[in-house]
Formats: structure tokens, sequence, C-alpha cells
């Protein structure tokens, strides 16, 4: 009968960890890059491109990040294409989180007032230049605590992909408790990095919704 | 023997004191009006009785019901004065009927038959009886108003406090709040008022107080008070007042 | 045999789902079981947590406070881990569908404690000096005077939360709750039909969540703002 250390318990954890923060950050960046080309379509001028966005707003919104896990894991596996845990995971967290990020930034968006697009669209400048000129600096700026606050939700939204298989932190989790029959001490311990990870993020998300407010409120 | 007795009270905000020591006596059935620039300390005396703002010395009495700091002497002392708010704060998701109900319902446990019939007869008295049924947002403020008189009327307080109760009201609605409030005073009702209106001041009042920066500057029938200001503050005030 | 090939030689089969009709109507009873039991008792743990930060004793904020930082930030799946695998460990007996809707509640109620504060301190200090002029406890004025207005202003991001933690119920299955992910999962395991039974659980869930959403919405119009029209 081998006893396990809670340093053991521990040094696994942190190992599986750093998966929960690559996955996360590639997420992040990736989902950024693809939440902002539907935040573009779900607010362009053409119709039909706006009800394209909120379908996939409305699908990706409206259903369990598991099953979208699994529609991907074992959709791509139709092409007959052998697809690893992680190359799933990252490819499902991208298309769940860019479309939380493109509402998100909708909103911000939207709060920038009508006399800024009226003052830019008379200076001869399209949708792309007036969105990358003067409206999204403007967004940028209210965008930034809620973008960190949505952070937190991927960090958290990683541990659902251990069920598909890919080794991160709740992996290690179960694995670790499988071999020590330790699950109040491995959830607790496993649970603890997860904060770690989260509440830092989460109060500097408050902090500058604090801030921003103060600011903008007088 | 006074109704409401207020002893040497003082009250400080941080570094500024702004209640210096008020003295004063209200008889039973006495109408008092309490005038003065802003910051002379008229609402916060006004809300120190009724213990929304506390006291940092000196005493209050209602009725024998003594100005403490526990939550039980401040509700023995809140059913015996009522106050009505410059911004009438009705409950905006209860029914006006409702808004005039639900006290004596859940304060003091008079049965919802009861405390129909009292809300009913409390808004006829104020000229509201058809509004039983309606919401708050649907009034006009002077309707508003009056509602908030019959629903601290149905705690049948001994006194009832009233914090410039016309001050958020478009002209021509503050005629239907003071004539209630005239018909409160001519049934014998204790009113202590912080108001600006003057002329309504020395038709119903029975003595005055002038405040200034937070002492009883001057205190007297109306007559005295502005036919006879005896001190400079008063007479630069009342020179100033638009009644 | 080239991409294209393969693909078309896979041939969709949604029927066989069908075969097992009845397991799938037993998950989403048991899914609608667990958000049932779950949204009824979070929001009350959130009007309690809520009454808490508030209003309540001193002694007892911070304990609200780290309930609240705690299930903000950690994973749902790790709470219910936590909860049916760690509890029994220290000698506590809970079965499956217990420590699934203990979880939910559990983490419903910290997301339901932040939003409704949120409403209760909206509520201005002059309603609250209102009913305090009128001797009404503290008590009764967060019950009569406070809360109503608050669950009005902050229902839409309270609806919002109960539909998230729904779609979150999904990971139930994973301690053999049989609600609706359970169902996919047994239904491929017999059929080899993976994708076609996931796909159809996954419009199921997004039916359920556009109805929960619905009756979420018609909850708020008629008993939270009221039978008058607004």
């Amino acid at each position: 009968m081998i006893s396990f250390s809670l340093w053991d318990i521990l040094r696994n954890l942190l190992l599986a960890g750093r998966w929960t923060i690559a996955l996360s950050l590639a997420t992040f960046v990736l989902g950024g890059m693809l939440g902002l080309l539907i935040l573009f379509v779900r607010t362009s001028k053409s119709r039909t491109l706006q009800n394209v966005a909120r379908v996939y707003i409305e699908i990706f919104q409206g259903t369990p990040l598991l099953m979208q896990l699994f529609l991907v894991f074992f959709g791509v596996a139709l092409f007959g294409l052998e697809v690893p845990a992680w190359l799933a995971a990252g490819l499902t967290l991208t298309l769940w989180s860019a479309s939380y990020l493109a509402e998100i930034w909708r909103g911000c968006v939207e709060a920038i007032p009508r006399g800024q697009w009226e003052a830019s669209s008379v200076l001869a400048m399209n949708y792309v230049q007036q969105m990358r000129y003067v409206i999204l600096p403007q967004a940028l700026r209210i965008a930034i605590p809620p973008t960190i606050g949505f952070s937190v939700q991927i960090i958290k939204g990683t541990a659902v992909t251990s069920i598909i298989g890919f080794v991160e932190l709740s992996k290690a989790a179960t694995v670790i408790t499988n071999a020590t029959f330790m699950p109040f001490t491995v959830y607790a311990a496993a649970g603890l990095f997860y904060f770690m990870l989260c509440w830092p993020l989460s109060k500097y998300s408050q902090f500058l919704e604090r801030k921003y407010h103060a600011a903008h409120h007088h | 023997m006074p109704l409401i007795t207020i002893d040497n009270v003082k009250k400080s905000y941080g570094a500024n004191q702004v209640l210096k020591g008020i003295r004063m006596d209200v008889e039973p059935g006495e109408v008092i009006a309490i005038i003065g620039k802003s910051g002379s300390g008229k609402s916060t005396l006004l809300r120190c009785i009724n213990g929304l703002e506390s006291i940092d010395e000196g005493n209050i009495s209602v009725a024998g019901a003594h100005l403490g700091k526990t939550e039980l002497e401040l509700r023995n002392l809140r059913l015996k004065v009522g106050m009505i708010f410059q911004q009438f704060n009705l409950f905006p998701h209860l029914s006006v009927g409702r808004n005039v109900m639900i006290s004596p319902m859940i304060v003091k446990g008079t049965s919802e038959e009861t405390a129909r019939e009292l809300a009913k007869k409390n808004l006829a008295r104020v000229g509201l009886a058809e509004k039983f049924d309606s919401f708050p947002d649907q009034l006009s403020g002077g309707q508003q108003q009056r509602v908030a008189i019959a629903r601290a009327l149905s705690m049948e307080p001994q006194a009832l406090l009233c914090d410039e109760v016309t001050s958020a009201l478009d002209p021509e609605l503050v005629n239907e709040v003071l004539s209630v409030v005239r018909s409160l005073a001519d049934e014998g009702m204790t009113l202590i008022m912080v108001t600006h209106e003057m002329r309504f001041a020395r038709e119903v009042c029975d003595r005055v107080v002038f405040m200034h920066h937070g002492k009883v500057h001057e205190i007297g029938a109306p007559e005295e008070i502005f036919a006879n200001p005896a001190t400079p503050e008063l007479k630069q005030f009342l020179g100033m007042a638009t009644h | 045999m080239a991409e294209s090939e393969r693909i078309m030689a896979y041939q969709f089969d949604f029927a066989s789902t069908f075969d097992y009709t009845d397991i799938l109507i037993k998950g989403v009873v048991t899914s609608i079981e667990l958000i049932a039991i779950g949204g009824i008792l979070g929001v009350a743990v959130g009007i309690f947590g809520a009454w808490a930060r508030t209003q309540g004793p001193r002694w007892l904020r911070p304990f609200v406070s780290m309930y609240v930082e705690l299930i903000r930030n950690t994973p749902f799946l790790i709470q219910l881990f936590f909860i049916f695998f760690g509890l029994p460990s220290i000698g506590v007996q809970i079965t499956e569908m217990q420590a699934a809707s203990l979880a939910m509640v559990i983490n419903l109620g910290a997301y339901s404690t932040e939003i409704i504060r949120a409403g209760v301190v909206a509520v201005t200090k002059g309603q609250i000096e209102a009913g305090l002029s009128l001797a009404m406890t503290r008590l009764q004025i967060f019950r009569h005077v406070i809360l109503r207005p608050a669950l009005q202003k902050i229902w839409p991001a309270l609806s919002s939360q109960i539909v998230i933690v729904m779609l979150g119920s999904a990971v139930c299955s994973q301690i053999a709750v049989e609600e609706l992910s359970f169902a996919a999962n047994f239904i491929q395991g017999r059929n080899f039909r993976a994708f076609e039974a996931y796909l159809i659980t996954t419009v199921i869930y997004l039916a359920m969540a556009i109805i929960l959403r619905q009756i979420l919405r018609l909850i708020g119009t008629y008993f939270i703002i009221g039978r008058r029209s607004a």
C-alpha cells in the first residue's frame, strides 16, 4: 500500500495546472480574435450577416459546453481524423469563448454614443475604419473589466475538457484521487489552485470596474 | 404637559456641528413651522425627532417615549410620531391601498379587513378614496404626497413631522397637499413642519421657529415673527422669502 | 480512402438515437428536476445571502463573502466532485442525485447572492426611511419594502444565471446522474452513433434553454412585477 504525501499530490496537481494555464491563454487569444470577427459580423449593416452571427452566438451560449466538446470531438472524427483531446478542447473553447466575448464587446461598442459614429462617417470613413480608429479604441477601455472577468470563466471552463480526456488540473485531480483514495484532500487542493488562478483576476476586474464608474459618473 | 420635548440637542457630522443645543417643547395640538436657510439644521432636527438621525447630546421624547439607541426604543417612538417626506417615498411595487394598509398589518398586527377599512377611511380623508387600487406611478406628485399622508395617518400617530412636503411639487399641486395639512391641523393633530411656504405658515401655525446655523434663532407666534422680525438674520431671511 | 470519400461513407443515422426515446425522456425529466430544485433553492439561498451581506449580523458577513468568492472562482465540476466524492470520505452518505442537487444549489446560491445584493443596495434610502418611520423592523423592511423591487430590478441577470446553471448541469452526468448528457452517453455507447446522439441532445438542450428563458420571463412579469400592466 503506497502512501502519498501531501506534497506528492500538490506537485502533480501543479504540473497539470500548467496545462490549464496554457489552454486558458490559447483560448483567450484565439477566442479573442474570433470574437472580434464575430463582433464585426454581428454589428455589420447586412441583416443576413447579423443573423448569422446571432445564430452562432445563440448556439454557443444556449447549449452546454460539455455537449459542444463532444460534438467537436466526435464530429471531427467523422472526417476520419484522429483528433487529440487538446485539439478538440482548444477548438471548442475558442468557438465557445468567441461567442461570449463578441457579446461582451458588442455591449461596449453600443455604449459609445451615436455622435461618434456620425462624426466619423461625415469624415468619409467606412465601417471598418470607423471601428478601427474611432469606436474600438474608446470601447476598449470600457471592455477591459468584463473581458478580464470573462477570462475567469475561461479558466473554469477548461475543467470540463477533462471529460474528453485532456489532462489538465481537473483530470489530474481525478487520476490522483483514484490513486490515493483521498478525494476530500485532492479536490480541495484542486479547488484551491483554481481559486488562486481566478480570484486575483476577479478582484482586478472588480477594481477596474469601480475605477471606471468613479471616473465616468461625475 | 408637552407632547414633544427637545432638550439641549446637539449633533455634529464629523467636525461640522449641525445642531448646537436646541431646546423646544411642543404642546398637544400645536402646529409648529420651522423655517430657515438650507444648512440651518432644520431638516436634521426634524429627522432627529423620529430617530432617522442620531443625536450626540441631549434628550428627545415624544408622548413619554424617550429617544433611545436600540431598535426597540426607536420603533416605540415611531409608533407615536409619523413622517411625511419631500420625495413622498411611496412603495412602488404596492398599490395605493396596500401602501396605506401594510404597516398597520405587519407592525401592529391589524387584520387585513380592519386595515382595509382604515385605509379607505384615511384615503377618503385626503380625497383619494377612488385611487385605492391604483399604483403610485399612475398618480401625480400631489396625489402621491396625499397618499403618503394617508399612509402615515394609518398608524394613528400622535404627531406628524412634515419635511418640506411641498418642495418637490409643481406649483399647481401644492395647494391640494396644503389643504389636507390644514384640515389635519383643524382636527387637532400635532404638526411640526419644515417648510418654505411662508403664507401657509402664517395662516395655519401656532408658532414659528426660525433656525440659523444650528440654533433656534427666534421663536414666536406667526404675527410676531413675520410682522416684527427681531434679529437681522431673520429680517434678511424674510426679505429673501418668496411669499 | 480520400477525405471526401470517408465523410460520404459515413452514413448519418439519426433515427437510431430514437430507439432509445425512453432514455432520452428520462434524461430530460431528470435535467428538469435538477434545475427546478437548483433554481428554487438556489434563489432562496441567494435571498438569504443578500440579506446577510446587507443587513445580517456582522459576524456572519465574512463567511458569506468567503462562500461567494470560493464558489465563483472555482469550476462547478470540482465543486460537484468535492461534494460527491469528498464528503463520503469524511463519513457523509450522499446519493448522486443529492450531491448534484446540492452542488447546483450551492453554485447558484453564490451567484444569486451577488446578483440579488446588487438589487438590494439599489433600493433608495428614502424607501427604507419611509419603512422606518412607519415603525417597521429592519427585517420587515427587507421583506416588504426592499425584496420585491430588488428582484424586479435584477430579474434579467438572475434569469441568465439560472439558464447558465441549467446548461452547466450537463456535467452531473459524470457522477452517473441520469440526466440528458448521461442519456446521450448511454445511447452512443449502445449504438455507436456518437455524433448523432450528441447532436440530438444538444438540440434538446437548446430547446430547454429557450423554454426556460421564456418561463423565467413569465415569472418575472407575473409574480415579480405583479399582475398589473407595467
